[in-house]
């Protein structure tokens, strides 16, 4: 057992171990959880010389002040975040994303919060020292599995990490830019033809705004309600990351990876694979619109997604 | 059988076995998910990530890394199914407490379906019910088919949080809420049972796809000294 850990100084705000989520569970129930932006999860294990499907820590907004205990560690993060690094002379240093930095015993790592997005990912050679629960070590806070008991972290909680050698580490950089872009695109849902054509035209030309309401669930959106001309309930039935739902109200809900397995509204349309990454990281306040591709433009989009994010992957290899 | 396959997004195959729902045609579905469950366990098949059994649709998950639509609709066309592959023999009695502090709903019940608390208890007590489908939160059953002299539609604003061990009823269905969770059903009272265990890994639901479920009466004082 090592004894290296991070000692939790200050939680942030919803602070969890992921990973690339839980498969083959949904018909107990149990949903998919994961890494709300699975690129930057890749990325920040890439980093560190990681495997790529590692755990890693996931912060939204405020992100924890952790104070490691006991050895020395390498460590990176990813995503759209402001961080600082309290070495042991007191000395503060401004944190840079995409980069691996050494944290020696006693300093800190105090990650203020997320700018324009709302995950960020913070990954440590080795990864940490926890179980995997149905072959996964992400944490679902809503059924209470996973590591810490299935809970998000709190002020006094540790967390572990593995025993690694840090003589293989190198210095490493990646150039990353995330595109800014507030276009997702989406399929055509199973209840396409529920909504009225004023509400169809709607969807796919007006903007709509991200509520207050969005957490690793879903996001509700607002602006435009979606008129629904034929039921607005249904038989209960499997919903998956990027559905977007319309209950009465008119207001869609796009469904994220700790979403209910199952559920009663009409779906409207789903985010294609390729854009769920930035469809997580939206924030409250900000604004998108939808645009409607084909089956097959999705999955070459999603070709291409791949090819770019294996172009980060393989950098500096 | 099968009505009709269709894509949901582009990372699941959509089947569709129709439109009501009866204990035969969720037995269809639950047939074709068997079959593939096992496929899947044996790895005969390649890049499926998740199968969502309801009603009368089942939900094939996919990861786009390793296959795609097509090939997935392809292997779902072509299976050959073997009926009843596991028969849920199941047969489970839940303990559930109704008085006023567990059943929240009885005023609005009476209201909306103009007969007592204790005719409705008669009715909801004197049936066994098939489970349809598990899921929403973890393990949570979804039974029917209740009596139709207490078939209430949902709470016209959900609670935001329904306490864990809640029965619930809504339409021709029961449930009941293995976490605490928003929820709109009807709760008629609370079972101190544990319905879904994180422990045990290989089981982790009480209840199943196919499992016959009963539930009996007891007091507030049972509920509070239960012990499994």
């Amino acid at each position: 057992m090592s004894s290296t850990y991070f000692e939790i100084l200050r939680p942030g705000i919803n602070t969890t171990i992921q990973d690339s989520g839980r498969n083959h569970m949904y018909h107990e129930g149990i949903t998919v959880s994961g890494a709300i932006d699975q690129r930057n999860y890749r990325l920040s294990n890439k980093l560190v010389n990681n495997n790529l499907n590692e755990a890693v820590i996931e912060f939204a907004y405020q992100g924890p002040l952790l104070r490691l205990k006991n050895n020395k560690i390498n460590f990176s993060i990813t995503g759209d975040v402001i961080f600082k690094i309290i070495r042991k002379n007191l000395k503060i240093e401004d944190g840079a994303c995409y980069k691996n930095y050494i944290l020696e015993d006693e300093e800190q790592l105090d990650i203020i919060s997320t700018k324009n997005t709302a995950y960020g990912y913070l990954s440590v050679n080795g990864g940490f020292q926890i179980e995997k629960l149905w072959n996964s070590y992400s944490i679902n806070t809503k059924a209470n599995i996973g590591p810490n008991m299935g809970k998000k972290y709190s002020i006094e909680d540790k967390i572990f990490i593995k025993y690694s050698n840090l003589q293989k580490i190198k210095q490493m950089q990646l150039n990353y830019t995330e595109l800014s872009d507030n276009i997702i695109r989406v399929i055509k849902g199973t209840n396409f033809n529920y909504f009225s054509n004023k509400a169809q035209k709607k969807f796919f030309n007006q903007e709509f705004s991200v509520t207050k309401l969005a957490d690793r669930m879903g996001i509700r959106l607002s602006g435009h309600k979606l008129e629904n001309i034929v039921s607005t309930n249904i038989k209960s039935e499997g919903l998956v990351r990027g559905a977007i739902q319309v209950p009465a109200d008119g207001d869609p809900i796009i469904m994220l990876s700790d979403h209910g397995t199952i559920g009663g509204y009409p779906k409207i349309g789903v985010v294609i694979s390729a854009d769920l990454d930035r469809v997580g990281q939206l924030t409250p306040g900000s604004t998108i619109n939808f645009k409607e591709v084909s089956l097959e433009e999705a999955q070459n989009i999603f070709k291409a997604y791949t090819e770019d994010t294996n172009k980060y992957l393989n950098e500096n290899n | 059988m099968i009505k009709n396959i269709s894509n949901l997004g582009d990372a699941a195959v959509y089947c569709d076995f129709g439109s009501e729902v009866n204990e035969t045609i969720n037995s269809y579905v639950i047939d074709y998910f068997n079959n593939l469950s096992d496929l899947i366990k044996e790895e005969k098949i390649q890049g499926i990530t998740n199968l969502t059994p309801s009603y009368n649709k089942l939900i094939v998950s996919f990861d786009l890394n390793f296959t795609n639509y097509k090939k997935t609709k392809n292997i779902i066309e072509n299976l050959i199914i073997q009926k009843n592959k596991k028969k849920n023999n199941k047969n489970i009695k839940i303990p559930v407490c109704c008085e006023d502090e567990y059943g929240l709903d009885f005023k609005r019940l009476n209201n909306k379906l103009e007969i007592n608390k204790d005719e409705i208890l008669k009715l909801f007590f004197s049936k066994e019910y098939f489970c349809y489908m598990t899921g929403f939160i973890a393990g949570m059953p979804f039974l029917g088919d209740i009596n139709e002299k207490i078939r209430c539609e949902r709470l016209e604003t959900p609670r935001v949080k329904v306490p864990k061990g809640s029965v619930g009823i809504t339409e021709q269905f029961a449930n009941i809420y293995t976490f605490e969770s928003p929820g709109g059903w009807n709760i008629v009272g609370n079972t101190p049972l544990k319905i879904f265990d994180g422990i045990n890994l290989t089981e982790p639901s009480l209840i199943n796809p196919g499992s016959k479920v009963s539930f009996y009466q007891i007091s507030k004082e049972e509920h509070l000294n239960w012990n499994e």
